[in-house]
């Protein structure tokens, strides 16, 4: 029996990016080029699966010569920033697009679960979307019918599974979609970040039958942004960069070298250490990040209104001052608060060689998830010395609240009132 | 866990290239999808209506009224001596069936574009789906001929047995015309506007409203490479038995049907890989 599930050698998938329309600044030429415009459009479309010219500006390697093998019973985690080709491979692998050129071996019966509730029709019910769902996510209607009281009962719709699915709400909706995959028993699962949805009590049943699965021996091919995830459930990972293979080894040491240090980093971290994002123009330099709670402790998790202290510990200080900011990025990589010293009415003038800069978020207001924070220190003029992205990371969780996830990003609690009874 | 092995198998992804035109086999592994994509074109399109399956009897019969009195009536356009009413329902049976399955196989791709591009099976099956499910509005539709032979005092002669083979080729001429356009519309979306007017011009061009004898005798071959112009003239010779079979027009339909349907798979395989990327 072959060891290896999946060969895939040298793959390579071009695609044609839309170059934008040329626009005419005189009537004439305008509608020249309108009664012209057939003879162009038939061209762009046809141009559309046609590659003549191979160095085009408008053509893009979304995978450039990728070679790997996955072994039989492997869990393969795939990370990469947005535009890796983390999609692209796994749109090849599961046969929906063709590569350019290369191949890909697959000895199995591979479902892929790009999406969940994929072909999910409204006017049906429950009941037919489970049948119809299945049979497109390779499963036959017998398997369908061994496990429909087990999908019926994992997705909790119950007494809805007779009803149009146009009538239920998001989350029934997703339940049931996700019930359907969960029961997919495929010997190779291609699975991208489909784990994204649904409430959080949701998302773990929905974890717990992934790693079921997977330790019941099946091959799974898993992309997701969420670090935490993919070093759960992954023994190996590689790691896409602009469609090549930037790294391919035990997931912890790829999510290393993948994720800034700092974002693994939380209470206290030691700046001092060479960061690979860090622009130092100056001499300023930040030595040592430290975040505290409301009673100076340091601290990595925080309930969604509490305090937040960040310290900062900075060298080579002089007599002219200095000025930090901090970035505080969530896990989707939005910036959610720029704070900044400037804003502080402090005085940095005059200070010994050292300097420890304190600074209080009183309430965070912000939901749950992971955040990190970017330094910034500039001089008296607002000049650059030292940048380093993602220095440390910290919590956020929502204890003892409602269950209901929220759904912003930051938080109100708002101030509420019965005005009438 | 149970292990399935009925699709183990190894795959080999690259660029292809092959002569197999369909992949039988293929197709067999995936019956039950094509039976639940039937089954939900047959049991979506009647949903939130009030008349349900009747719509299946009431498009033809509604059409019939008008082009009874506007052709019959009006045009005074001849019928072979048979009830206009009867003579034009015979032909619409059949005609429903093509225009309907045709044009929902024409955009099957666009509107299937959301379930291809997440998923893979044979994307032959798209096109193909609309032709089986329209069967069963075809099947209703078919009963009511029945009840205006019995209405207008028409026998069932034994000629009714050869509507099987009449019914296979206007499928099989169905399935490849689909396939062809099918395949054109997801990259050409023209084709998607433009085929109203085909099947509005393969309507005049098919012996729906007026008999086969109506035209002059020279015309009657090169109509007859059009598939349905021998199916509806043959259905109607074998629900009313009446006029002969014309197996002259309907054996070089069937040659023609053959033909489309199989240049329409290779052209659709030479297309599949591209499906995805143009959708």
């Amino acid at each position: 029996m072959n060891d290896i599930i999946i060969k895939v050698e040298n793959l390579s998938k071009r695609y044609r990016i839309g170059v934008q329309d040329v626009i005419h600044d005189s009537l004439i030429a305008s509608l020249f080029s309108w009664i012209k415009s057939p003879i162009s459009n038939f061209r762009r479309v046809q141009k559309l699966s046609k590659f003549d010219n191979e160095d085009a500006n408008d053509i893009i390697w979304a995978l450039r010569d990728t070679s790997f093998e996955i072994k039989n019973g492997e869990i393969l985690g795939i990370i990469g920033r947005n535009g890796a080709g983390k999609s692209t491979l796994l749109k090849i692998l599961s046969r929906i697009v063709e590569p350019t050129s290369g191949q890909a071996m697959v000895y199995g019966r591979v479902a892929s679960l790009l999406e969940i509730g994929t072909g999910f029709h409204r006017e049906l019910s429950g009941r037919e979307n489970i049948y119809l769902n299945g049979t497109i996510l390779g499963m036959t209607k017998k398997e369908i019918n061994d496990n429909f009281d087990n999908i019926v009962e994992f997705s909790e719709v119950g007494k809805f599974i007779d009803t149009p699915v146009k009538r239920y709400s998001s989350g029934m909706y997703v339940r049931l979609a996700f019930a359907v995959a969960a029961h997919l028993d495929p010997e190779v699962l291609i699975v991208d970040e489909v784990l994204a949805v649904g409430d959080a009590a949701f998302q773990k049943k929905c974890l717990g039958k992934m790693s079921e699965t997977a330790k019941a021996g099946r091959t799974v091919i898993f992309v997701s942004h969420n670090m935490h995830t993919i070093q759960d459930l992954c023994s190996r990972t590689i790691l896409l960069e602009d469609g090549k293979i930037a790294m391919d080894g035990p997931t912890s040491d790829v999510i290393k070298h993948y994720l800034q240090p700092g974002m693994l980093q939380t209470g206290e971290s030691d700046l001092v250490n060479n960061y690979r994002a860090r622009k130092s123009p100056g001499t300023l330099r930040a030595k040592s990040i430290r975040i505290l709670d409301s009673n100076q402790d340091i601290c990595s998790t925080f309930e969604i209104n509490d305090e937040l202290n960040i310290e900062l510990e900075i060298s080579n200080v002089n007599s002219n001052g200095f000025a930090v900011s901090f970035l505080i990025y969530n896990q989707q990589g939005a910036l959610i608060y720029h704070i900044r010293s400037q804003d502080g009415n402090i005085n940095t003038k005059n200070l010994g060689s050292t300097a420890t800069i304190g600074m209080t978020i009183p309430r965070l207001n912000i939901i749950q998830g992971r955040y990190s924070i970017d330094v910034w220190v500039g001089n008296h003029l607002d000049l650059l010395e030292d940048h380093i992205e993602s220095t440390i990371s910290f919590e956020v969780v929502n204890r003892g609240h409602s269950k209901v996830p929220l759904r912003s990003i930051i938080h109100e609690k708002g101030k509420w009132q019965i005005i009438n009874t | 866990m149970r292990k399935s092995s009925t699709f183990s198998r190894e795959v080999i992804i690259k660029p292809k290239s092959g002569w197999q035109i369909i992949n039988w086999k293929e197709l067999k592994e995936y019956k039950d999808l094509i039976y639940f994509l039937v089954l939900r074109d047959v049991t979506s399109l009647y949903k939130q209506t009030v008349l349900g399956f009747s719509w299946a009897i009431l498009r033809p019969v509604i059409k019939m009224i008008i082009f009874s009195i506007v052709f019959g009536g009006l045009a005074k356009i001849p019928s072979d001596g048979i009830p206009y009413p009867l003579f034009v329902y015979a032909g619409l049976v059949p005609w429903e069936y093509f225009s309907t399955s045709i044009t929902r196989s024409t955009g099957s791709l666009i509107t299937g574009s959301g379930i291809f591009t997440k998923v893979y099976f044979p994307r032959l099956i798209l096109p193909i789906v609309p032709c089986i499910a329209i069967l069963v509005d075809f099947a209703i539709a078919l009963s009511i001929v029945f009840i205006l032979m019995l209405y207008y005092g028409y026998a069932l002669s034994i000629t009714i047995l050869y509507l099987p083979i009449l019914i296979v080729l206007m499928i099989l001429f169905t399935a490849g015309l689909g396939t062809w356009l099918s395949a054109l519309a997801i990259q050409y979306r023209d084709v998607t506007h433009g085929v109203q007017f085909l099947v509005q011009i393969l309507m005049y061009a098919a012996p729906v409203i007026y008999p086969i004898s109506w035209l002059p005798e020279s015309y009657r071959l090169y109509l007859a490479m059009y598939p349905m112009y021998g199916v509806i003239e043959g259905f109607r010779a074998a629900l009313l038995g009446q006029n002969a079979m014309p197996w002259d027009i309907i054996g070089i339909g069937a040659i023609s049907a053959f033909i489309i349907f199989m240049s329409g798979a290779y052209y659709f395989k030479r297309k599949e890989r591209i499906f995805a990327d143009v959708a």
